[in-house]
C-alpha cells in the first residue's frame, strides 16, 4: 500500500503568530541564534495560539470523511479488525482470570485498540519496537501467540523470559520487539540509541517506542527527544494520550497543548491523530515512518484515544471517573466499533461472522490458558542466570546455598509446580 | 597576565604556600610501576593518554565501536579523547547534549543494538541522573528478558574520587551504590597501564561496566605502559606487596598511600604488610582478599567514600565471615567521614597516610 506522501508541517500555529511580529533585518549573531532581531515585545502566549488539530479519517459511524480512499486492502483490513477484536476479548478473559486470582496482575488496552494495531500494522518487521506495557497488541499483530503470552502471564517454564517478571512484561527477539520493563520512558531514550546505531551501520528502519501521556512527563522522554532531534535519529515516539496516568487526569498532568506540541519545542516534527481511527492511526505512522527514514530524523505522533479498563487489576477507577464518561468511549468511540461498522457497511464483514469469530477466539484464548495453568513454574536455579553472561563467583556460592536450603526443607516450597 | 601571576606569587611566598601548591598538591606520591617485560614495547603515558590509546585500540579494532558524551570531540575535559573524533569520525565520536540520563539511556539502547557504546559521564558526581537508567535497565537488561537481549557493549567512564580541591561535586566516589545493583559492573584502576587494560577488558565485557577513573592521577601518574593491545582480567584483585603481619584493601588512588603506610609500618613498626589492590568492586574478587586475611589474621579496608554502607561494609561482613576463627583483631575500615566532601576540610577528611598508619597500630596492638 502507498499513500500520497505529506511533507507540509501540521502545525504552523506556532509560525503563523511569531511570523505576524516585526522582524528587523539584522541577524542576530550570538551561537545559539537563529533569527532577526525585532523592536517589538510580544510575549508568545500559548493560550493565544491554536492547538494542533487532530488528523481523522474515519467517523465514530464508519464512514470515511476523506476524500482519499484508505489505502489498505480488503484483506488487509479484515485481518486488522480480527487482530483487533481479538486483542480486546483475550483483555476480557485475562483481566476474569486475574479477579479470579488464577494470575497475579494484567492490564488491558480496552479502547486502544486500534492504536496499538494500527500503528503496528504500518510498521515493517525490520522496525525494533520498544513499548511502555499497553502495547501486546503490536506483539500479536507480529505474530506473538496466544500461547506466548499465557505463559509469560503465568510464569510457566515456557516463558521466554524465564519467569523473571510480572505479567504482560513479555520479550520478543524473535519478532525485534524489546523486553517491557515496568519504569515509565526509560524505554525512550533507549529507542533513541538504537536507532542512532541503525543510522551509522546503514540499516533502512525506524525504530519506534511508545509511551503514555503520563510517562511523557519523565525526564528521559524529554532527553531522549532532545537528543533524537540533534543527533538525527530515525525514530518514531508514539505517544497514546489515553486521558489518564492511574487516576492523574490530562488536567494535572501537563499544562500546554499535549506531547505533540513539545516537538516543535525540540526541532522536530509532529502530528496528532484521531487514535481510534484505525485508518488515521495506519496512515500517520506509515508516513511518519517514511519521513523519519528519508530524512534521517525522528517524528512524534500523538494518538489521541481513552483509556477504557481500569490502570491495571489493582486499580478500581470508578474511584475517580465516572461510569457515564467510561460509557460513552466505550459506545460511541470505540475503535474495534468504528472499524467493525465501516467494515459492515462495505460488506466485508456481518454478525454470523462476528458470532462464528468470538467463539472461536475464546476458543482459542481459553485452550492457551487452560495449558498454560497447568504448566510447571520454571526451575528455581533459573534465578541465578543471566545476571551477567556468566556466573560470578558470589552467585556460584549463593546458589550452592539455596540448593543445600532446599535439600534439608524443600517440602515447604511446593516443588513439584516447579520444573525441578 | 604574567604580572599578575609574579604578583600573586609574591604576595603568598611569606606562607610558603604557592598558587601552585594550592591546586596540585596531592596527598600521597605516585610510584609508577614497571611494565611487564612479557608485553613487550613500552611508552611513557600518563592516565589520561592511557585511557585514550586503551579506547583508541578499542575503536580501531572493533569498526562498531562508538564513544559519547559532553565535550568529548574536542578531546574531552580531562583530554580522555583527544584525537579521536579526528580519527575515527563524528559519527562514531560525538558530543551529546548535557543531559546524563540521556547519555546513558541512549548508550543502552547503542549497545542493545549490538553496537559497543562508550559513554562518558564528565564527573562521577554527575552520574546519579542516570542512576535509573543503570540500575533499572542496564542491569536487568539481560536478566529481565530471560537472556533475548542485553546491553552487555555499554561502558560507562566517569572520572571519580578525590583532587585536591573538589569540595562536594567533584571528589565522589560513588561506587558503593553501583556495587549493591547486580547486573553491573565496577571496576577501579590504580594507575595508567591497570587503566588500559582494565578499560579493554570493561569495553570488551559483555555485560554493562562502569570505569571509575581516579582524576587526580589522570596527570600526575605517568609510567612506562606497554604499546599492545592488552587486557587486565576483571574480578581480580592484585596483591601488590607481599606481607604476613596485616592485610590492607584499597583501590584507585588509596592503594598509594597504602603502599606509602606498608614502607612506613615496615620502617618504623617493623610490622609487615600486604597490600591489596582489589581493582574490580563489582564482582569483586574475595578469594585473594580471604586468603590474605587468614594468614594475616588482622585486616583493613580503605577508602575515599563515606564510612557508612562504603564498600568497606560489604569486605568487612565478607571477610568476618569467611575468616572469622583466624582474626586476631577486629576488621577495620579508614575511610571518609559521614559527611559530604567538604572543600578546606579536604587534608581531615582522606584516609590519609597517618590515619592508615594509626590503624595498623591499633591492629597490631589490639592483643
Amino acid at each position: 500500500m502507498s499513500y500520497r506522501l505529506v511533507r507540509r508541517l501540521n502545525s504552523s500555529c506556532v509560525r503563523c503568530v511569531s511570523s505576524s511580529l516585526s522582524r528587523t533585518t539584522e541577524k542576530a549573531r550570538h551561537p545559539g541564534s537563529k533569527t532577526n532581531f525585532t523592536h517589538e515585545i510580544q510575549f508568545l502566549n500559548p493560550q493565544e495560539l491554536p492547538a494542533i488539530p487532530t488528523f481523522r479519517v474515519l467517523d465514530n459511524h464508519g464512514n470515511i470523511k476523506t476524500e482519499e480512499a484508505p489505502k489498505i486492502s480488503d484483506d488487509d483490513l479484515v485481518e486488522i479488525y480480527k487482530k483487533m477484536s481479538l486483542l480486546s476479548k483475550m483483555d476480557k478473559i485475562l483481566l476474569q482470570s486475574q479477579r479470579q486470582g488464577r494470575i497475579s496482575f494484567y492490564m488491558t488496552c480496552s479502547g486502544e485498540e486500534a492504536a496499538v494495531i494500527g500503528s503496528a500494522a504500518a510498521l515493517k518487521d525490520v522496525d525494533t519496537v520498544f513499548t511502555q506495557y499497553r502495547e501486546v497488541g503490536v506483539y500479536l499483530w507480529r505474530g506473538f501467540t496466544l500461547q506466548d503470552v499465557m505463559h509469560q502471564c503465568f510464569s510457566t517454564h515456557k516463558d521466554n523470559t524465564k519467569g523473571r517478571q510480572m505479567p504482560i512484561h513479555y520479550s520478543a527477539k524473535k519478532l525485534n520487539i524489546q523486553c517491557v520493563s515496568s519504569t515509565l520512558g526509560t524505554q525512550v531514550p533507549n529507542a533513541v540509541g538504537y536507532a542512532y546505531s541503525n543510522k551509522i551501520k546503514g540499516i533502512e528502519a525506524v525504530t519506534v517506542t511508545y509511551f503514555g501521556e503520563g510517562a511523557a512527563s519523565e525526564g528521559d522522554v524529554h532527553a531522549a527527544m532532545n537528543m533524537a532531534a540533534v543527533l538525527k535519529c530515525p525514530t518514531l515516539f508514539i505517544c497514546r494520550n489515553n486521558g489518564y496516568a492511574i487516576s492523574t487526569t490530562t488536567a494535572d498532568q501537563y499544562a500546554g497543548d499535549g506531547i505533540a506540541v513539545r516537538a516543535i519545542g525540540y526541532g522536530m516534527r509532529c502530528l496528532r491523530v484521531d487514535g481510534n481511527d484505525l485508518f488515521a492511526v495506519h496512515r500517520a505512522v506509515f508516513e511518519a515512518r517514511a519521513l523519519a527514514i528519508e530524512n534521517s530524523c525522528p517524528v512524534l505522533i500523538e494518538l489521541m484515544t481513552y483509556r477504557v479498563g481500569h490502570h491495571s487489576t489493582s486499580d478500581d477507577s470508578s474511584a475517580y471517573r465516572s461510569i457515564d464518561e467510561v460509557n460513552y468511549w466505550n459506545k460511541e468511540d470505540s475503535p474495534v466499533g468504528r472499524l467493525g461498522l465501516y467494515l459492515m457497511k462495505h460488506k466485508l464483514w456481518d454478525s454470523e461472522r462476528e458470532q462464528a469469530y468470538a467463539k472461536e477466539c475464546r476458543k482459542d484464548i481459553m485452550g492457551a490458558f487452560n495449558l498454560a495453568e497447568s504448566s510447571l513454574k520454571p526451575s528455581p536455579y533459573l534465578v541465578f542466570d543471566d545476571v551477567y553472561d556468566t556466573h560470578s563467583t558470589q552467585l556460584a556460592r549463593q546458589r550452592s546455598s539455596l540448593e543445600e536450603h532446599l535439600k534439608s526443607y524443600g517440602e515447604h516450597y511446593n516443588l513439584n509446580e516447579y520444573d525441578v | 597576565m604574567l604580572c599578575r601571576k609574579l604578583l600573586g606569587r609574591c604576595a603568598l611566598r611569606k606562607g610558603e604556600v604557592t598558587l601552585q601548591n594550592v591546586r596540585t598538591a596531592a596527598h600521597f606520591t605516585y610510584l609508577p610501576q614497571t611494565p611487564n617485560p612479557a608485553l613487550g614495547d613500552t611508552t611513557k603515558l600518563n592516565m589520561f593518554q592511557s585511557i585514550n590509546n586503551a579506547m583508541d585500540i578499542a575503536m580501531e579494532k572493533d569498526s562498531s565501536a562508538v564513544l559519547f558524551g559532553e565535550d568529548v570531540a574536542f578531546g574531552g575535559v580531562f583530554r580522555c579523547s583527544l584525537g579521536l573524533q579526528d580519527k575515527y569520525g563524528s559519527a562514531r565520536v560525538f558530543n551529546t547534549p548535557l543531559t546524563e540520563q540521556g547519555i546513558i539511556g541512549f548508550g543502552i539502547g547503542v549497545a542493545a543494538a549490538g553496537t559497543t557504546a562508550i559513554a562518558e559521564i564528565q564527573f562521577a558526581d554527575y552520574i546519579f541522573p542516570g542512576f535509573d537508567q543503570l540500575v533499572n535497565e542496564a542491569a536487568k537488561y539481560r536478566y529481565r528478558s530471560g537472556n533475548e537481549y542485553n546491553c552487555g557493549g555499554l561502558t560507562v567512564r566517569a572520572p571519580w574520587g578525590a583532587v585536591g580541591h573538589g569540595a562536594l561535586y567533584h571528589s565522589q566516589s560513588p561506587e558503593a551504590f553501583f556495587a549493591h545493583c547486580p547486573g553491573l559492573k565496577v571496576v577501579i584502576p590504580r594507575g595508567p597501564t591497570q587503566a588500559k587494560g582494565l578499560l579493554l577488558s570493561c569495553i570488551r565485557d559483555q555485560n554493562p561496566c562502569i570505569f571509575f577513573e581516579p582524576k587526580i592521577l589522570y596527570r600526575i601518574a605517568a609510567e612506562e605502559v606497554p604499546v599492545t593491545d592488552y587486557t587486565i582480567p576483571l574480578s581480580q584483585a592484585e596483591v601488590l606487596r607481599e606481607g604476613s603481619d596485616v592485610t590492607m584493601i584499597g583501590w584507585g588512588t588509596v592503594v598509594h598511600v597504602l603502599l606509602e603506610v606498608a614502607q612506613m609500618a615496615h620502617d618504623e613498626l617493623g610490622v609487615s604488610c600486604e597490600v591489596i589492590d582489589l581493582q574490580t568492586i563489582m564482582p569483586y574478587d574475595s578469594e585473594t582478599i580471604e586468603k590474605s586475611v587468614k594468614k594475616t589474621g588482622k585486616a583493613m579496608v580503605v577508602h575515599e567514600a563515606p564510612l557508612t554502607q562504603g564498600f568497606g561494609a560489604e569486605l568487612a561482613a565478607r571477610l568476618q565471615e569467611e575468616c572469622f576463627l583466624h582474626l586476631e583483631a577486629p576488621i577495620q575500615r579508614v575511610t571518609g567521614w559521614d559527611t559530604p566532601f567538604p572543600y578546606i576540610y579536604e587534608p581531615f577528611y582522606l584516609p590519609d597516610k597517618w590515619r592508615c598508619f594509626d590503624t595498623v597500630k591499633k591492629l597490631v596492638d589490639y592483643m
